[in-house]
């Protein structure tokens, strides 16, 4: 049995979700690992991945047509050289969303998303229902194409051992049905949501996007991300990247901080194995006072920036 | 052009659900069920479509038992103009689901599916992704905006870092966002025309295909539950708890 880790990076660095796929690979206990890197350029997170621990090899393929990820080209590749492999991997991230079926449907096998735990090759463990459930799960299929959850295993960290053989392929799929158009990325100087230690998320509650600077200042001071709740996406407070819990971001830091926010099933869905939870709300009866270790029933406008002042 | 809306018979949003005490599954007797959050909106942008004159017609289909024709209804209450439904025992996984819907596009040729982008039963996020693979089509998913410019399908989609926009050939698969738009209640008088609109019954059985399901769910379990903690006074004890109870700051 052996595994090919699908490696989610920018075409100049390897994200580090990349480090969670392969420790989930890991636990499978297949006789190898390997890892795919495609993208346009990309030579340098090839070597990047080279250097993680334990693994066999890294399939290298640079194309133009796989620069932005497009899908329709990606799924092809990885299903061409997936398919000698007993398991494919991929981090549950709106990458790995996008293209996983696609390679399973290419396969005709089944996927298993968001897995948060493996129990052996074929058994898995993932939440469902907003995480109001958790299933164990046994796949029939020979070939087992799964998600990973980005929180759920503790990243393989990038050795300073020999690099492993890199092996270029020229395997070039240009469906040409689709096209990149554009990006809008959000500049962050801050920690990205799902790899920070602590966690500042702000709701409907903020009543503006202005708003959020109070939360900024608590952030700088903390070294924390800034999150928020759908409702507070929705009214245009914050960017879409933003939005944590079923449809947004899943997020486990070791603190983190609601503020103004009501605690609906769908936000608790993505943040409720955080460490430690904050809320601060000011009706006493808001759900997110049941999964919260602090609660602080206030005003947010009084108590954020005497926060701020005594961190 | 004819526009394809998969839509998909769920628990209500609002329900909390429990599990069963045999661990086998999930309690749905006696629960609220719905049409999925996201079909709704996916509906919704083929009817807004149809409506700017773009697409003739607003199929919608479901895979799934008899009583799916309760959320097909809701969907022909919306606006859609027929209903397709394919009826199965149990519900197929994504992959059974898809390639159900692959043989009614064999048959109808629509030129653009709209799906969800997740059932908030199964969480899974596959189904789309899956049919567009098998029908050989692009896709733009998680669309946050969808727009018909020179014979493509323009899709901004909601990707983790912001937003990234891409073009599609025709004919294509999106799945739809929350922010995409805000579904329409249907009126009255409209629930009461959608009982006169088409709907057509399909037998899984008689489409020919290996539905089994490819993962068998083993046990089922509820979360570990999180207990309320304490209630501070003010911002001092906060932080006086973060720093020395907790120790996270
Ligand atoms: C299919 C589906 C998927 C969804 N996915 C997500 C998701 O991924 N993430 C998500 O977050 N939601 C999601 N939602 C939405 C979710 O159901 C809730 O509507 C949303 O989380 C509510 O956001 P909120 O808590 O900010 O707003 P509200 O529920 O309006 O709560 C605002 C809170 O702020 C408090 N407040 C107001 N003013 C102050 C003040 N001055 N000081 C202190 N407190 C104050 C209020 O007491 C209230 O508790 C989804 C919904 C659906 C149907
Ligand atoms: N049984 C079904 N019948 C019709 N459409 C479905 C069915 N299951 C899933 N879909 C479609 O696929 C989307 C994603 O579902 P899923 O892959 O289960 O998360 C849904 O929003 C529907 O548009």
């Amino acid at each position: 049995m052996t595994a090919l880790v699908i490696a989610e990076h920018d075409n100049s660095d390897l994200k580090n979700v990349t480090g969670v796929v392969l420790a989930a690979a890991q636990k499978l206990n297949v006789d190898a690992i390997d890892i795919l890197v495609a993208g346009s350029d990309c030579a340098r997170c090839a070597d990047q991945a080279a250097k993680y621990p334990s693994i066999r090899k890294v399939l290298h393929a640079d194309s133009p047509a796989y620069e932005h990820s497009l899908c329709e080209n990606i799924a092809l590749l990885a299903a061409d050289l997936g398919k000698d492999y007993s398991h494919i991997l991929a981090a549950h991230t709106t990458d790995g969303k996008n293209f996983m079926p696609r390679v399973a449907a290419l396969l005709d096998v089944g996927q298993i998303s968001d897995l948060i735990d493996v129990l052996d090759e074929s058994s898995f463990k993932r939440p469902f229902y907003a995480g109001n459930a958790i299933a164990t799960v046994q796949s029939l299929d020979t070939i087992k194409v799964l998600t990973v959850r980005g929180t759920a295993f503790d990243a393989v960290a990038l050795s300073n051992s020999e690099a492993v053989p890199i092996e270029k392929t020229d395997l070039n799929y240009d469906t040409g049905l689709s096209s990149f158009v554009k990006e809008d990325l959000v500049k962050q100087d801050r920690p990205e949501l799902t790899a920070a230690d602590v966690i500042i998320s702000g709701g409907r509650g903020m009543q503006s996007g202005d708003n959020f600077k109070l939360l900024e200042a608590v952030a700088d001071k903390l070294g924390a991300a800034i999150g928020a709740s759908r409702a507070a996406v929705d009214a245009g407070f914050v960017p879409n990247d933003m939005q944590v819990g079923q449809t947004g971001k899943v997020v486990a830091p070791n603190l983190y901080i609601a503020v103004g926010i009501s605690g609906a099933i769908q936000h608790l869905a993505g943040m409720k194995d955080s460490k430690v939870i904050v809320a601060i709300n000011k009706d006493e009866d808001a759900p997110i006072f049941q999964v919260a270790d602090y609660g602080l029933v206030a005003d947010l406008f009084d108590v954020i920036p005497e926060l701020e002042q005594k961190l | 052009m004819k526009l394809m809306v998969p839509v998909k018979r769920v628990i209500d949003y609002n329900v909390k659900v429990r599990v069963k005490s045999d661990h086998s599954d999930v309690d749905l007797a006696n629960v609220k069920m719905a049409l999925n959050p996201f079909c709704e909106i996916a509906v919704e942008e083929a009817l807004r479509l149809k409506e700017s004159g773009a697409a003739e017609e607003v199929v919608v289909i479901s895979v799934g038992r008899s009583v799916c024709q309760e959320q097909l209804r809701t969907a022909l209450a919306m606006g859609a103009d027929r209903a397709i439904l394919v009826e199965a025992d149990l519900e197929p996984d994504p992959l059974g689901v898809a390639k159900a819907l692959m043989a009614v596009h064999q048959k109808e040729e629509f030129d653009l599916a709209f799906f969800g982008k997740q059932g908030i039963d199964g969480d899974h996020s596959q189904t789309g992704q899956m049919f567009a693979a098998l029908a050989g089509l692009p896709q733009g998913t998680f669309a946050y905006k969808v727009e018909l410019i020179d014979g493509r399908v323009q899709v901004v989609r909601e990707i983790d870092g912001g937003l990234q926009t891409v073009a599609l050939s025709l004919p294509a698969v999106v799945t739809v966002d929350l922010r995409l738009n805000e579904p329409r209640y249907a009126s009255l008088p409209n629930i009461m025309k959608a009982k006169k609109k088409p709907m057509e019954i399909i037998p899984a059985a008689d489409l020919q295909l290996n539905l089994e399901p490819r993962v068998k769910t083993l046990r089922v379990e509820p979360p570990v539950e999180r207990s309320a903690g304490v209630r501070v006074g003010d911002v001092d004890e906060l932080l006086d708890k973060l720093r020395s109870e907790a120790k996270v700051i």
